[in-house]
């Protein structure tokens, strides 16, 4: 049915500070800039992967109310986004240096899980964002190498 | 007057965030309040106010949801599992674990399963929500 993602959304509360945050500081790239009298069109891709872009529209009348606005920008403001975008890199550490020098927020410093090592950032907004360098091999759900257990419970370190 | 609200939410996130990142730390309302660039009192109360929880609840629920995730994924000692997520004793760690899990800590542990999820996830959603007054409630 389907055969690719072209376009998601994040909502930002002011698009000039976005676009400079997810081009300048981020380093993404701009895709589309476009004013379109009723609004203006800004999207943000991966450098050269336009096509699968990501839409940072700005909340507001007259497609909502001003009190559905202010609960949008609200929910924005106090993190309430959930997690808004997710970007895999292959090398982790080095964006994690990139983005500290440039001042970025941080939620989650480089960290390895069974999937591989993350960070998360926010937006200047409160978006919520994670990038990602996947583990070559998958491991098993382990923060530690696994340790023998002492006493014989579940299984689960055998997964 | 609404430009206000986001800023204070901003403020308040960025003082929730430093909890999710540096739990282990010995992390005090002065210096939340210092991250986040309000009084002591303000803190505290804006803080509730905008998350629901003062900020020291939402401390020990963070501290408590990570030991539950390490007691599950790690063979660490439960004292040291105790001290690496911020608690400064094991009496105070195994009180507040009992009352917000409901069981001890080496019980719990016992009992675990792997969940194999991304662990921003299993932050989000594991945290207990309860201090518990849902297993009263429910008569368990």
């Amino acid at each position: 049915m389907y055969n690719g993602i072209n376009m998601s959304q994040i909502f930002v509360l002011d698009q000039d500070k976005a676009r400079d945050f997810y081009v300048n500081t981020l380093g993404l790239e701009v895709s589309n800039d476009l004013d379109l009298g009723f609004m203006r069109w800004l999207t943000v891709c991966v450098p050269g992967q336009k096509g699968r872009d990501i839409l940072l529209e700005l909340p507001g009348p007259p497609a909502m109310d001003e009190e559905t606005t202010e609960a949008v920008r609200e929910l924005v403001s106090k993190g309430a986004t959930g997690f808004t975008l997710g970007l895999t890199t292959d090398n982790v550490q080095k964006v994690f240096e990139t983005l500290k020098a440039r001042g970025v927020e941080f939620t989650q410093e480089p960290t390895t899980h069974f999937y591989g090592t993350d960070i998360g950032i926010r937006d200047p907004f409160g978006n919520n964002i994670r990038i990602v360098q996947m583990a070559d091999v998958m491991g098993t759900p382990h923060l530690d190498p696994p340790a023998p257990k002492t006493k014989a419970s579940t299984g689960k370190s055998s997964r | 007057m609404s430009r206000a609200v986001e800023e204070i939410n901003r403020r308040m996130l960025r003082a929730r965030d430093a909890m999710d990142r540096a739990y282990t730390e010995p992390l005090d309302i002065p210096h939340l309040a210092e991250v986040a660039h309000v009084s002591e009192a303000h803190f505290i109360r804006t803080f509730k106010s905008t998350f629901g929880e003062t900020p020291h609840r939402y401390l020990q629920r963070r501290r408590v949801e990570r030991s539950m995730f390490m007691l599950c994924e790690t063979a660490r000692s439960i004292t040291d599992i105790c001290l690496e997520v911020g608690f400064a004793s094991l009496g105070t760690f195994s009180r507040t674990f009992r009352d917000i899990v409901g069981v001890t800590p080496s019980e719990y542990r016992e009992r675990a399963v792997i969940k194999p999820v991304p662990t921003c996830f299993t932050m989000a959603y594991m945290r207990p929500s309860s201090f518990g007054e849902a297993r009263a409630k429910n008569g368990a």
